[in-house]
């Protein structure tokens, strides 16, 4: 039943496919660079970075729900507000929109291989509702700021 | 004397198999690339737009989605009310069914504007949709199907096949109906908004299903040397004909009740005389290439015994069923939506005029790759599985036959 | 051991009620950053859910309505920044100008149409997976994220009031997302009406045009449009149907 010749067979596969998933695993940093996630224009409240990191598709499904069926628009359930507060300047200085690999919400998901259809429908660009002018990095997060207070 | 009926996988030519097997699966990839071509330009691609809102695909998919209720009811025949001649095509009829219901939801689903999204579709629900409701009885009934066909290959399950076959046959009535009352449920047009459309696709079930069981069963038998007899094949022909006389039937109360009211002149006018490719589709294809002829070929006594009349006629009810639910579902769509009965209407989004359409080569391909998917699968099932029987000759179905010698 | 218990017991007892008492103080901790912020911004926005105390309607007088004008649709368009691809066929048109002649009175008035925002509407009962919905406060939407394109919605439509997005769209407006593969219509600008204000095409008509539009809330016996359509008669488009449409129309 247990033909030495199988056996030896079955062993040297399964030490080919675990040592090379080792090898895989630890070196999977080094093939694919980590992503460098953009520091948000405004600051938030505390716990706010580890609570969205685990639970912003959660929220997100959620507050869509309330904004859409019962009309509450309010910031904490607005797009818009994570949009303009996270919103990252491209080459010209102004907001890049999804198309470019820079987005905030990119350059994880490009990562990770998860596609997000949010954008389809919505905007990428926060609203065009600030002068952008000469030195506007610093003067676009103080009117994000003052937008969202 | 009950004749065992031998059932056998195909054993014919396997090169000639092989060969035919991939040009279908070709077909069905061109299908798959229409339907990504389709969804990644978006809709604008086909000749669907904000009139006519559901175009050839659909025709496609209710098409085959018939034909799918239909083809079981060979073996409801037998299994429930049981007429033991037509045992042995049981199990084909019901591996039709299955083939026949997943080619048109392959369309169905591919055609719409967000496939991505049938997770959604199939989690989230509004149960006063009868589009809802048809989801559940769609899968459920390739479920039943499945099982009905176990408990026919099975020896020992064959004592449950009439109780499935049962719940099979009331199922199927309730499929139909479901996928009738999409249009029959529509208040706002006045080519629907009819409680006749229900027991209309019943009808047209049971015509259109037969018609394509009997094509399909005489390719299979001609394409594996397998004998079919003509007591058979007359046999199914009575019984199609019954059926065209059936649909006839409705689609006269149709139209009657519908000339008989005023308000509804304007959209009986349009299909029976004005409306240009549907009147012509309505008249020649429907009703005298779908309808007057079949029943001339299949009834008239010296016809109907001949198995090439019978072959033909049911071609002529496949291409008649297509035309008419090209006529029901586009050529409802083109007539206007009568918002101020009486009045001339014009306005910038077509009001008042008949609406275009013209199908688009992505939208026909998408259509024929699902009748590729369907045919697939009954060449596949075929090939694995016991659903032909050997022989069908008249020695062997027919209770009253004397051999000539 | 007995002794023990009891003595644990005892003890239990008051620590049992400082550990009530703190958790009771923990919860009134953390709830109440959130009642504060609540009430912060209701007092900010004024924005709980909306209920059915409230229902919108428009009132179009035809009878001011000029043949030829078309602000109200150039107003919806810009607003929602719905653009023209050259395609009349695919296009979306939320609103749009229809011209009406009696043949038997030779009469002819103009109207806009646009979704009637129906109190019983036939696409929310035809969507499977209930995309189509009414909101409580009458407007009826398509919520983008559950449309699985189906397109029965627009069958069912008696006005052919939903449009299909039929390519993909970018620059949407940042109020009003829209997408390929869904379907839209009129959303009685319910991103103005939710900040207090009027639909763009009520907006421009009463600017520039005849004043033909009026936007209000039907349930408001004080309200202009409530005492408008107390006073003159108004009628609902198709009203055989039974749907109790929120727009009325006067002169028709």
């Amino acid at each position: 039943m247990w033909q030495p010749g199988k056996v030896l067979l079955l062993a040297v596969f399964s030490g080919i496919f675990l040592i090379t998933g080792f090898l895989d695993s630890i070196s999977a940093g080094e093939r694919v660079s980590v992503p460098v996630i953009p520091k948000a224009l405004a600051k938030a409240e505390k716990g706010h970075a580890e609570l969205m990191r685990r639970n912003h598709m959660d929220l997100m499904i959620h507050k869509r729900d309330k904004t859409v069926h019962e009309g509450i628009r309010n910031k904490k359930y607005s797009l818009k507000a994570c949009i303009s507060c996270h919103a990252v300047l491209g080459k010209d200085k102004k907001p890049v929109s999804v198309a470019s690999p820079k987005h905030f919400c990119r350059t994880c998901h490009d990562y990770v291989a998860v596609k997000v259809d949010c954008f389809q429908c919505h905007t990428s660009k926060p609203p065009t509702t600030v002068n952008l002018g000469p030195g506007s990095a610093s003067f676009l997060s103080k009117k994000i700021q003052e937008y969202l207070r | 004397m009950e004749t065992k009926f031998i059932y056998r996988q195909l054993q014919g030519d396997e090169k000639k198999y092989y060969f035919l097997l991939c040009l279908v699966g070709l077909v069905v990839l061109i299908g798959a690339i229409s339907a990504y071509y389709m969804e990644t330009n978006g809709h604008h691609v086909t000749g669907m737009n904000n009139h006519v809102v559901w175009g050839m695909p659909h025709v496609f998919a209710i098409f085959l989605i018939i034909a799918a209720s239909g083809a079981l009811n060979v073996a409801s025949i037998s299994s429930v009310f049981g007429k033991t001649l037509y045992k042995p095509l049981a199990r084909l009829s019901g591996l039709l069914s299955i083939a026949l219901l997943v080619g048109g939801l392959v369309v169905l689903v591919l055609d719409l504007g967000r496939p991505d999204r049938l997770i959604v579709a199939m989690t989230t629900y509004n149960f006063k949709s009868i589009f809802a409701w048809n989801i559940y009885l769609y899968t459920g009934f390739l479920a039943i199907v499945v099982i009905y066909l176990w408990m026919m290959l099975e020896r020992r399950m064959n004592h449950l096949t009439k109780t499935v076959g049962i719940v099979a046959f009331i199922w199927r009535l309730a499929l139909t109906t479901g996928t009738g009352s999409i249009f029959g449920f529509l208040v706002a047009r006045q080519s629907y908004d009819a409680a006749v459309f229900a027991p209309l696709f019943i009808a047209m079930s049971l015509s259109l299903g037969l018609a394509v069981f009997i094509v399909i069963l005489a390719i299979a038998s001609a394409a594996d040397n397998r004998p079919l007899g003509a007591y058979i094949v007359t046999n199914l022909g009575k019984l199609l004909g019954i059926f065209v006389a059936a649909v006839l039937y409705f689609v006269l109360v149709q139209h009657l009740t519908n000339l008989y009211a005023t308000e509804h002149h304007g959209v009986e006018l349009f299909i029976l005389l004005e409306g240009g490719i549907y009147t012509g589709l309505f008249w020649v294809v429907q009703i005298t290439i779908g309808g007057i002829l079949p029943l001339f070929l299949l009834l008239y006594p010296r016809l109907g015994n001949v198995k090439l009349n019978i072959y033909l006629a049911a071609g002529c009810v496949i291409i008649g069923s297509f035309a008419q639910l090209y006529v029901i579902i586009i050529g409802g769509q083109a007539y206007p939506l009568v918002l101020f009965p009486g009045m001339e209407v014009t306005s910038s989004f077509f009001d008042g005029v008949v609406r275009s359409y013209s199908p688009s080569l992505p939208e026909i391909l998408l259509g024929i790759g699902g009748v590729s998917v369907a045919v697939l699968i009954i060449m596949i099932g075929l090939k694995a599985l016991r659903f032909l029987p050997t022989s069908l000759e008249d020695s062997t179905t027919d209770p009253d036959f004397e051999s000539v010698t | 051991m007995m002794d023990k218990n009891v003595g644990a017991l005892d003890d239990t007892g008051t620590a049992r009620r400082k550990f009530l008492a703190g958790i009771a103080g923990a919860a009134g901790l953390s709830i109440a950053p959130g009642v504060a912020l609540f009430s912060f911004a209701e007092a900010k926005d004024k924005t709980g859910p909306v209920s059915s105390k409230v229902r919108w309607g428009m009132l179009i007088d035809t009878l001011k309505c000029a043949d030829g004008c078309n602000d109200c649709v150039s107003a919806c368009f810009k607003e929602n920044g719905i653009g023209s691809t050259g395609r009349p066929d695919t296009d979306p048109q939320w609103i749009r100008k229809i011209e009406i002649r009696n043949p038997k009175t030779d009469r002819e008035i103009s109207l806009p149409m646009m979704c009637q925002h129906c109190a019983d509407p036939p696409c929310v009962d035809v969507c499977p997976t209930g995309a189509s919905f009414k909101r409580a406060d009458g407007i009826v939407l398509v919520d983008k994220h559950t449309c699985i394109g189906c397109r029965y919605c627009m069958m069912a439509c008696p006005y052919q009031a939903r449009s299909f997005v039929h390519e993909n769209l970018t620059n949407q407006k940042t109020d009003v997302p829209r997408g390929k593969g869904t379907v839209e219509s009129c959303t009685l600008c319910v991103h103005r009406v939710d900040k207090g204000g009027t639909p763009a095409c009520a907006e421009a008509c009463s600017d520039t045009a005849g004043k033909a539009i009026l936007f209000g809330d039907l349930n408001d016996p004080k309200s202009e449009i409530s005492k408008r359509v107390g006073k003159f008669a108004s009628h609902q488009v198709r009203s055989d149907l039974g749907l109790d449409p929120g727009v009325r129309y006067r002169g028709i």
